[in-house]
């Protein structure tokens, strides 16, 4: 009886000792907070931005030997910090900036985040990377294109987007090329919504194509979240304009393609600015009727067995849908921070801020198709770049320009349905 | 008058037809008891899920996908009636706003879990596609949605005006106690109301989603919609939902193409509210 009792006591407390030596060497975690638009009218590019992430942090944390030399992928967890694991806490900005802030708040005052990424719109962007300016933590962006989020003078801000002039540039560039070709583009019409990136976008677009003596004659600008837009259909079909540039998130993208068809209006050619355009639910919903849609992209599939093209199956795997432009353009910021954070080999925002500003990660390292990624002293990617792609088929995007990565020729008129 | 502003007006006339549709239930609602039903965008929005999973299921359009929504709907009335109105008909006004609008969050969120936040969309020409009448485009899911839309009213109102079950429910709606005096159970007339009211809705809500796209949150962009709608035509009045939601339909459109597509809600707004400062009743609606 003595015996057991002692046996017993022996054995609790062989237990306790191995579980609390267990919990001595269980690994460091890191926490990093994305604030994303989970509901909402942008819920669809929030879900999928969050399913990337966690698709990032699988190949973070678990050894991924098949993607060769990608950065973080070979060995589990983060090398530099011994091993330690990623952890995302997720907050839902609702796509309102007022929310955005409020999470970002919440995130790092009581989660105790290390670095925050997201936040998807533009002026959610805006607000959330206020708070962590304020708090002293890094936040790494990569997929706001407004051109103002860089110019704030933030030491805390990161991005590693192509934004609106670098856009504006591309769909000039673009333009040229095919008026040489005997591609008529001489009246552009912009149609816009006014929120932060909407407007944002179209001002930067007019006064690069002022500046290069190509004005915009058409500025249609419209409220987020229309219930009609036949009204702003019906001024392009009048104007017949040469070119439109469509930047729209996905329910107005979807409309305007809808009341588009419904109203048998076709430009001769439609350049969108990727958003809503890009979002894997509209090409589902109105793919069809939208063929020859232009847009721009920095992701491309790549050959079998790439690291691209791995993540696309692990993507295409866990959502049913295959990877698009907006949304590896935020898994790539995500990487790009825990590539920082991997190289700070600590959690000290101070010593990941250095670390983010000591970036220098070339093509190879990257999954987006970026001339690499190094920050200027404002915060911005200066190697950011970007490829126009075209809806030929309705159901996938392919490159066709530049002329040296485009996989076909550009399909000229517009074709609609 | 140019082709284009023909064109305007047809869509516009067609658009507010939409809009009148998806009011008449929460004008009815608001006339029988007095509650503001908050859910009401998104019992636009399951009328809507319902057109998509008939289409997806049997392939077929709203002649299908609009009865059952009707009947999927009208039933869902009855449960929230009894289920969530009744109690909180008895307490305070915010308790209303407040249960009305997690019914709102609760539909929208279950939605969401079940189908995803993606965008929906059914095929263009699911409804015999698009007329064209000497260069006027009219679309056949929005004429289909705009007469519905007037059947919808009118027989509502004749229901309300000439038949048994309309004057009780508005005996009902008067005064309940003297109602029950007179042998009418004020209960059953109020859950009649509500499936008669989530009825229309997700018929509306059916027809809709053959010209738009279909998302959770859909109920909030057109949720605000059918609020103005039923004020500037007078709470509780069926007819004053189709006349408002004509004038706002091609009030929008009309301000949407002659002065730009930003300043439409300022007019219609604006134009609402100088309305209702000399006709706070609205359009057709009792003092």
């Amino acid at each position: 009886m003595k015996f057991k009792r002692i046996a017993g006591l022996v054995c609790a407390a062989s237990i306790s000792v191995l579980s609390a030596s267990g919990a001595f060497s269980q690994e460091k975690t890191v926490k990093i907070g994305a604030v994303l638009p989970l509901s909402g009218s942008a819920a669809s590019a929030g879900a999928h931005t969050k399913a990337a992430i966690e698709v990032a942090v699988d190949i973070i944390n678990n050894a991924h030997p098949e993607f060769g030399n990608f950065p973080l992928a070979k060995n589990a967890g983060l090398a530099g910090l011994g091993g330690a694991k990623v952890e995302v806490v997720f907050g839902d900005n609702q796509g309102s900036p007022a929310a955005g802030q409020n999470q970002t708040l919440r995130l790092i005052t009581e989660e105790k985040v290390v670095a925050v990424t997201g936040a998807y719109q533009s002026g959610v962007t805006l607000t959330a990377s206020a708070i962590a300016e304020k708090y002293g933590i890094p936040f790494v962006n990569g997929e706001s294109v407004a051109a103002n989020l860089t110019e704030r003078g933030f030491k805390w801000f990161f991005r590693t987007t192509p934004i609106a002039s670098d856009i504006a540039r591309i769909d000039y560039d673009f333009l040229t090329d095919m008026k040489a070709s005997g591609v008529k583009s001489n009246s552009i019409a912009i149609v816009h919504d006014t929120t932060e990136y909407g407007v944002s976008v179209a001002n930067v677009i007019a006064s690069t194509f002022k500046e290069k003596g190509q004005p915009i004659g058409l500025d249609i600008a419209y409220t987020t979240n229309a219930t009609d837009v036949q009204g702003q259909v019906l001024q392009l079909k009048e104007k017949k304009p040469d070119v439109v540039i469509m930047i729209a998130y996905t329910s107005d993208a979807i409309l305007y393609q809808k009341t588009m068809q419904a109203l048998d209006y076709k430009p001769p050619m439609i350049i969108a600015d990727d958003s809503g355009y890009s979002d894997p639910s509209m090409i589902k919903a109105v793919g069809k009727i939208s063929q020859g849609v232009l847009n721009r992209s920095s992701w491309s599939i790549g050959p079998a067995g790439s690291p691209t093209a791995l993540i696309a199956e692990m993507y295409k795997k866990k959502t049913g849908d295959d990877m698009d432009d907006t949304t590896g353009r935020a898994m790539q910021a995500f990487f790009v921070l825990c590539d920082a954070i991997d190289r700070a080999g600590s959690t000290e925002p101070a010593k990941i801020q250095t670390a983010l500003k000591a970036t220098d990660l070339k093509p190879d390292q990257l999954m987006m198709g970026y001339k690499g990624v190094k920050f200027d002293e404002k915060g911005q990617n200066v190697l950011a770049s970007s490829l126009i792609i075209q809806l030929q088929d309705g159901e996938n995007y392919v490159a066709v320009w530049p002329k040296g990565n485009s996989q076909k020729a550009p399909a000229l008129p517009y074709k609609g349905w | 008058m140019s082709s284009t502003l023909i064109q305007v007006i047809a869509g516009g006339l067609l658009l507010g037809a939409v809009y009148a549709l998806f009011s008449s239930g929460l004008t009815l609602v608001w006339g029988m008891m007095n509650i503001v039903n908050f859910a009401h965008g998104d019992f636009v929005m399951l009328g809507m899920y319902v057109a998509f999973v008939v289409w997806t299921l049997f392939g077929a359009g709203p002649w299908l996908g609009a009865p059952l929504a009707v009947l999927v709907l009208a039933t869902l009335g009855i449960v929230v009636y009894f289920g969530l109105i009744r109690d909180i008909m008895k307490g305070p006004m915010l308790a209303q706003i407040l249960g009305t609008f997690g019914l709102a969050l609760l539909l929208r969120y279950s939605v969401f879990w079940w189908f995803g936040a993606n965008f929906l969309s059914l095929p263009e020409n699911l409804v015999g596609g698009t007329f064209d009448i000497m260069g006027l485009r009219i679309q056949a899911s929005r004429l289909l949605a705009g007469v519905v839309a007037l059947l919808v009213t009118l027989g509502l109102h004749f229901l309300l005006t000439r038949t048994s079950l309309g004057s009780k429910m508005l005996a009902v709606a008067e005064d309940s106690t003297a109602a029950q005096l007179m042998g009418i159970r004020p209960d059953t007339m109020q859950a009649v109301a509500w499936a008669i009211a989530a009825g229309a809705t997700g018929l509306a809500g059916a027809l809709i989603a053959t010209f738009f796209y279909v998302v959770p949150t859909v109920g909030e962009t057109l949720g605000i919609v059918a609020f103005v709608t039923v004020s500037l035509g007078g709470f509780g009045s069926v007819p004053g939902a189709l006349v408002a939601g004509l004038l706002i339909g091609v009030i929008e459109s009309l301000s949407a193409y002659l002065i730009g597509a930003v300043y439409k809600d300022m007019v219609v707004y604006a134009l609402f509210l100088g309305f209702l400062w000399f006709r706070p009743q609205g359009l057709m609606g009792k003092l």
